[in-house]
Formats: C-alpha cells, structure tokens, sequence
C-alpha cells in the first residue's frame, strides 16, 4: 500500500504542507517496502492559475492508495482526484509527516 | 475647459466610463444619480460592468425587459478520434485541460478560451462549445435603460462578461443613447476592459490619503490608455485636500464635489437614489450632468 | 499559528482599516500579509519600512522578432484577444491586450513570436510600525493580481511567522469572489467578514459568504457603520445566525475611522474614538475563539 502526503520535507520529521494544489512536495511511503520517494512540486510556484490540478495529475501518475493532507483539494483539484481511486485524509496540517501517519492509523483524521 | 475636452465636443454619441482606483468612494452612487437625473431630459442607458459585484441595478427599480444567459466558449473533448496524443495539454498555458490516462480533462473556469488546443488538436477532438459563464439583465426606468451582468460563483474571468455586456449595449441601444459605464473598482483587466472604448472618464475618488493614493493609480492606467478624464470627489469635507492640490498640479478638472454627509449614506443604506432627497447633492450633480452635456453635441 | 483572513466582498466597508487595526493591537505576536494587491492600502496606516524586495513575475506575453517575422498575418489570423496589430506595418503585440495563451507562437510558421515572462510588479518585506513585518506587493498597470501573487505574499508571511515563531498571521483579503480571494482563503484557519448595513453590503456579503461556505472555514462578521440602517443591520445579523457565523461585533458610523486614516492613524491609535474600545474587544475576543 502507498500513502501520499503533502510535505515540506522529505522524511518523517518534516512539516506536513496544510495546503493541496501548492504543496512543496509530494512524499510517497510504501508501506511494505518501508521505504520514501518523492516529488519535488516546488516549480508550482510558477503557476499563476490552474495549480490544484497540476498537482493532482502528478498524483495520478504516482498511484498511492491513500492522500493526506490539510485542508484538502480545491475544487478542480477534487475532480482530478476523483479520477485516482484514492482516499483522502484530512486535518494534518500542523503535524510532522510521523505524527499524521499515527493520526491516520489510529483513525484520528477526518475524511475529505 | 481643457483642450482634450473642446475635440470631443463635436461627437453625437458619448460613452462615459465611471471608474475609481479604490472600491467605496461612491462610484455606483454617482452612476445611478447621474443617469437618473440625466434620463429625465434624454434618453440614458447605465451599464453595470462590476460583474463580480454588480450593484447599481438595485437603486433603480424598473421593469424587467430582458434576462440573457451569457456564454464563453470552452473545448469539449470528443473521444471517437482521438489518439491521446497531448498536444491539447502542451498547448495549454493556463492548465485547463489534462490528459489523465485515458481521458482528456477540461477546467472550465480555467479556460481562457483561446482557441489552441481545439484547432491545434491534429484529429478535431476538441471542439468550442458554449458555457454559462453569467447572467446579463435589462431594465427600464422610464427613459433611462439598465444593462448589467452577473458573472456566476465559481467563474474567475471577469473580462469575456465585460466584453459580451459592452457588445449587447451597443447592438441593442442605438447612437441617441448617452453611454454610462459604472466600470469595476481597481486597475487590473477588468477595468481595462470596461473602460477601453470610453470617450471619457469620470474618476471618484474621496478626499483622503486611500482616495488619493488609488486615484493616483487610477490615472496612470488611465493615462496609459490615453483617455481624457475629469474628477468627481465624494464625501467632501473629510479628510484632506490633497486630492484636490493633486488635480490641480496634473491639470485634471475636477468637476463636482459631492457633500459627506450622514443622511446621504443612510439613503445609500436603502438602497434609494440621493439627488430627488438632497439639495446640496443635487445642486453638485447638476454640475456634472452639464458637463456631461458639454461633451455631447445635443441635436 | 493560527492565520486570520479579513475579506469583504463589497469595497469601502473598512476591511482595511479594521485589518491595520488588528495589526497594531497584535503587534509582536504577528506577521501581517497584505493580500489586496490592486489597491494595497495598508502601507498608508502601517507606514512600513522596506527590508526585502523582489521583483515578481507571472503570466508570459507575446514578442514577435521583427527580424524573423515574413509578414504573413497568420497570429493577427487566430489571435482571439484583437492584441497583434499591423497597422504601423509592422506585426506588433499589444501588452495590454495580449492573454498570454501562446496560440500565435505555436502557429508562427518561421518561429518569430516569444513568450516572455512577465514582470508585473514587486513583493516587499518591510518593517511595520507596529513592530511586525508586514508582506505586501506592489503590480504594475494592468497586471493582475491572480492566484499566484496571493500565494506568494502568504507563503513569504507564513515562513516569516514560522522562523520568528509568530503566534498569528493576519491576512487582508482581496474583494470580489474569483481567483484572488480563493487563494486569500486556502489555509485560513478563521475568516472575518467586513460589511456595512447597505442593500449593497448585504447582497456582495452573501456572494463571498458561498465562497467560504465550500472551504469550511469557521467564520466570523463585523457590522461596519450598524447604526447608519437599523434595519439591514438586522437582516445581516439574521443571515449570520442561520449560518453559524459568529457576531462578532457592530461598529457606529463615525468620522474618526476618516480622521485616523487622514493623520495616517489605524483608528486604534485614537484613544479619544468611541470605536477603539469595541475594536480592542473584537482582538481581544477573535484571540479566545482562535484558541478552540
């Protein structure tokens, strides 16, 4: 199983980015393989409009199971995602990248 | 009067654009006051272009004449013939279209209607069709007409509205009609939009250092699109008078001041018109409604 | 840290004003981010001192190479925007009219047309009076504010808060209900509502209030010049109580918020107006509410 996160950082101790369409990274965890990879979105900064879904595409392509996040797609964003057959978590915007998988486990987050 | 203004003078028909650099000065207040007044000799036509906040059309209670949806056009992807190739993406700089595996996806309100992707797309998948994008509304009020458009929630482009409503006036309303455009607050497209076919433009503004410093802006765009302007200020009285010691420096006329007073904004409030209320706010738009007659040539 | 965002809808309501406010009774424990970029006014009452300025670029527009170009009138063909003109003779793009699409350089048969990132004005980091920084940007004429320029404003704010360990971030929203204002919200953990007891104020507040209501941002309304109409003042506070917005506060009509601006006060600074006080509260209150 795959979980994407919405990050500033790329490892456990990482802020989580609270927002979706302009989120720093992209960390992607296998939960089998125990192990990280990521995608650098920092040039969405580039983009005057038309963000969310840009993000969301790469998601598309990377295929994780589920996407936590903080505040949660936008709507264009959602559309997208819809596409992806993947849930979404909500609510962990002001934890680590650790603390929001715990949430997630434990059930402490919010379906978007 | 200035020079710029004795050329106009020969033109039969007039369109002038009400604009402000800063929102609340009392733009729409103006407008409506103005082409009231003004349809009680002549006949008028205001047209709302604030389309993401129209107001005006609530000070002026008319009977409803036309209610128009009002259209852009944005690609529909067709998937008969289509070889998923991308270019529709890769055409694309405003992000409104996707390939997402098997698909093509379009964001509507992202869509700039442009055109490339649907007649660079190599098979014709992607043809225009149109969108509701807004609403336009028509009233009449005895001689003076309302046009004013609506853009929906969740539509971003203002301009494409703007430009629509401006089209539809000037089909429906014939050279007789004096033109007044209560423009958007700002400086940004919409406004240039709104205001690029003027023949003039009544900047106001109020009296103090938010009034002067967005005026200011005001006139530059203004001046970018070379447009002959006049001042009106509102709310006279408070503030400062560095509004006025700025006109005169740029040799900007300025043609009424509109008093601040109290029960003025409690009309407002009402949603009721001011002059048929207030002597003194009358006794100023008389000054600009004659002023607007020196810019027409009357038959 | 928790992020406040003041929007309106409507101009003229005092969001401004209230949001400079704001910014001088939370001083220290604050980073302001001014996201009003078409009329930035903040910078009037905060009288801020630049520390950091950068240019900004978004949007491209077109620039066609005399040089390469043959003359064939094909980009003035698709261009949908009226913006290549050759009245001069010369194939020219106009600034103001070009959309930046790109249509025209895809089709130019001899690859004559660039698209050219534009420079549309300067992000500021600056010193404020009230001993916090303040992000603000300046746009040149015609540029758009847009989605991006918001994000940027906020995001320098947000970092800003997050390496000085600031309690608040207190954000001016952009009017109207597109793009700006959406990006002022993304991120927002309150909003607060600026309206004013007018058939104008009440009709754009529930425009931007549908805006908000698809974000689930808990949300707050100030009741700017109440007293001015008795009666729209009750039908905002109805329309605030049917949809879960708190009250926070009704403010009266009153010259002093002119006053201050004109000395280049925020009108908390003026402890003689019979505002100042109420306002105080209104910080005072958001902070408990921002606690939950």
């Amino acid at each position: 199983m795959k979980i994407a996160f919405t990050t500033k950082g790329i490892d456990w101790d990482s802020k989580m980015d609270p927002r979706f369409g302009r989120t720093e990274f992209i960390l992607v965890y296998d939960v089998e393989k125990e192990d990280f990879t990521h995608v650098d979105n920092r040039s969405i900064a580039d983009q005057a409009h038309g963000a969310g879904p840009k993000t969301a595409q790469l998601l598309f392509d990377l295929k994780p199971d589920v996407l936590i996040t903080g505040n949660g797609p936008g709507g264009n964003a959602a559309t997208v995602l819809e596409k992806a057959n993947l849930k979404i978590y909500i609510g962990a915007g002001d934890m680590t990248v650790k603390a929001a998988y715990e949430a997630y486990k434990n059930g402490n987050l919010k379906e978007g | 009067m200035t020079t710029s203004i004795v050329c106009l003078i020969e033109r039969l028909k007039m369109k002038i654009a009400i604009a402000s650099g800063k929102g609340g000065t009392g733009k729409t207040t103006v407008a409506t006051n103005l082409a009231k007044y003004l349809s009680e000799n002549r006949k008028v036509v205001l047209v709302d272009l604030d389309v993401e906040e129209p107001n005006s059309g609530l000070f002026l209670n008319g009977s409803l004449m036309n209610q128009k949806e009002m259209f852009k056009k944005i690609p529909n992807w067709e998937s008969e013939n289509c070889t998923l190739c991308g270019k529709c993406q890769s055409v694309c700089n405003f992000n409104a279209i996707m390939k997402l595996g098997e698909n093509i996806m379009v964001f509507p309100e992202l869509c700039h209607s442009c055109y490339a992707c649907s007649e660079l797309c190599p098979t014709q998948s992607l043809p225009m069709i149109p969108m509701k994008m807004g609403m336009l509304t028509e009233y009449k009020v005895e001689q003076l007409g309302f046009v004013g458009s609506k853009l929906d929630i969740g539509q971003e482009q203002a301009v494409p509205l703007i430009a629509q409503t401006l089209d539809y006036v000037d089909e429906m309303y014939s050279d007789d009609y004096l033109k007044l455009y209560d423009a958007p607050p700002g400086t940004s497209c919409p406004v240039i939009e709104a205001t690029k076919d003027a023949d003039f433009i009544f900047l106001v503004t109020e009296p103090t250092p938010f009034g002067l410093h967005d005026m200011k802006l005001a006139v530059e765009t203004m001046r970018e699109l070379k447009k002959p302007m006049a001042v009106i200020i509102n709310r006279y009285g408070i503030g400062d008078a560095e509004v006025e010691a700025y006109c005169k420096v740029e040799g900007i006329d300025i043609i009424a001041n509109f008093p601040n007073q109290r029960y003025i904004a409690e009309l407002y409030s009402q949603g009721k018109l001011i002059y048929p209320h207030v002597p003194e706010f009358k006794a100023e738009l008389l000054k600009a409604a004659d002023y607007c007659k020196h810019l027409v040539k009357e038959n | 840290m928790k992020e406040i965002v003041i929007i309106s809808g409507k101009g003229g309501t005092g969001k401004t004003s209230l949001t400079a406010s704001f910014a001088m009774l939370a001083g220290q424990t604050a980073v302001i981010a001014d996201c009003d970029v078409d009329a930035a006014d903040m910078h009037l009452l905060l009288k801020p001192e630049r520390i950091f300025e950068e240019d900004f670029y978004s949007g491209v527009a077109a620039v066609i190479d005399q040089d390469k170009c043959i003359q064939c009138g094909k980009c003035q063909e698709i261009c949908r925007f009226n913006a290549i003109d050759n009245s001069t003779g010369q194939y020219l793009v106009s600034n103001l009219n070009c959309e930046g699409c790109g249509y025209c350089g895809h089709i130019c048969p001899v690859g004559a047309i660039e698209m050219i990132e534009q420079n549309v004005g300067k992000c500021y980091i600056s010193k404020t009076k009230a001993d916090n920084k303040m992000v603000h940007a300046g746009l040149k004429i015609g540029a758009d504010n847009s989605g991006k320029l918001v994000a940027k404003v906020k995001h320098e704010a947000k970092a800003s808060a997050e390496k000085d360990g600031k309690e608040y971030i207190i954000v001016d929203g952009s009017p109207g209900i597109g793009c700006p204002v959406v990006s002022s919200l993304s991120g927002a953990d309150f909003v607060v509502f600026v309206t004013e007891p007018t058939v104008s104020g009440i009709h754009d507040l529930e425009r931007v209030y549908q805006l908000v209501k698809k974000f689930q941002i808990p949300s707050g309304c100030i009741i700017n010049k109440a007293d001015l109409n008795e009666k729209v003042s009750k039908d905002i506070e109805k329309f605030l109580a049917d949809n879960e917005i708190i009250h926070l506060t009704n403010l009266p009509y009153d010259e002093s918020f002119t006053t201050a601006m004109t000395k280049g006060q925020t009108i908390v600074e003026d402890k003689t107006s019979p505002i100042t006080a109420s306002i105080e509260q209104c910080w005072q209150d958001l902070k408990i509410i921002l606690e939950k």
